[in-house]
């Protein structure tokens, strides 16, 4: 099956979006990064394979080594794809505050 | 006092669902009437510019909600919600749909299934969780480009405005 590879693919993943938090803070390679989690290298290498396809990471080469970084520029995709969603409903609600302080306040009147 | 209020807002696009968790200050079951009657629900559903008409709300299982979300240029978008699941103060269900006038569902356009959680956190304020479950994955996409984003920005206005003066 051929999966799609952006950064939607890159967060779905609860370990991918540990890896991609670690590596915000630090850049590291591979054998860094399996040292942190319970399972194989082998298992930690393929994240950053799919993390890499998705564009994500930066992953630079230098002999064995694989030094991995964030590129964080990717991930205004993802707030720019969920921003207008987010406005409208901190708009909806914001008029729900109101609706709420109206109700509130009829009832004092009342009272 | 106004307690500046913080929003949880996260989409799982894999899982096609969007969770929304927010706190509001009045007791729940304030809160509860201005999701369930028709004449709170028409003060603020609709986002701005866009306004709430209700046809009819018959909040019960199996009951439907039909309105109209109307723009300002009086362009009318229809949609209905079926309810289920109702539990009075405490959650409810609904599968909505964008329909035509008559309340006849768009088949073309994403369906989604909604449950929205009522907790008191104390006696004066409320906090409301909703997950809102799309079928397919690509729904998502297609809701954020057709009714949230092109739908409430400027540019859609201008392009109405553009397809007038082709008319006129």
């Amino acid at each position: 099956m051929e999966s799609r590879r952006d950064v939607f693919q890159a967060i779905a993943d609860p370990t991918r979006r540990e890896i991609i938090g670690l590596l915000a803070r630090k850049p590291a390679n591979v054998n860094e990064i399996a040292a942190r989690f319970d399972m194989s290298r082998q298992a930690v290498s393929l994240h950053v394979k799919v993390l890499e396809e998705c564009g994500v990471l930066s992953v630079v080469r230098a002999g064995r080594e694989r030094r991995c970084s964030v590129r964080p520029e990717k991930f205004t995709e993802v707030y720019d794809w969920l921003d207008p969603l987010r406005k409208m409903w901190e708009s909806r609600f914001e008029q729900l505050d109101d609706v709420l302080q109206k109700v509130r306040s009829t009832k004092t009147k009342k009272s | 006092m106004k307690r500046s209020l913080t929003m949880n807002f996260s989409v799982d696009r894999d899982n096609r669902t969007i969770h929304v968790k927010r706190e509001f200050v009045a007791p729940v079951d304030d809160v509860w009437a201005a999701w369930t009657q028709k004449e709170l629900l028409d003060q603020w559903w609709a986002p701005k510019p866009y306004r709430t008409v209700t046809r009819s709300l018959d909040f019960r299982d199996g009951g439907t909600w039909y309105y109209s979300m109307v723009g300002p240029k009086n362009d009318t978008h229809w949609s209905r919600a079926d309810y289920e699941g109702i539990r009075p103060t405490e959650s409810f269900g609904m599968y909505d749909a964008f329909t035509d006038e008559e309340g006849t569902v768009n088949t073309d356009l994403p369906r989604s299934r909604w449950k929205v959680d009522f907790r008191a956190s104390d006696d004066n304020s409320t906090t409301v969780h909703i997950t809102i479950r799309y079928d397919k994955p690509e729904d998502l996409d297609k809701i954020i480009e057709l009714g949230f984003k092109e739908g409430f920005t400027a540019a859609l206005e201008n392009l109405d405005e553009m397809f007038e003066e082709k008319v006129n």
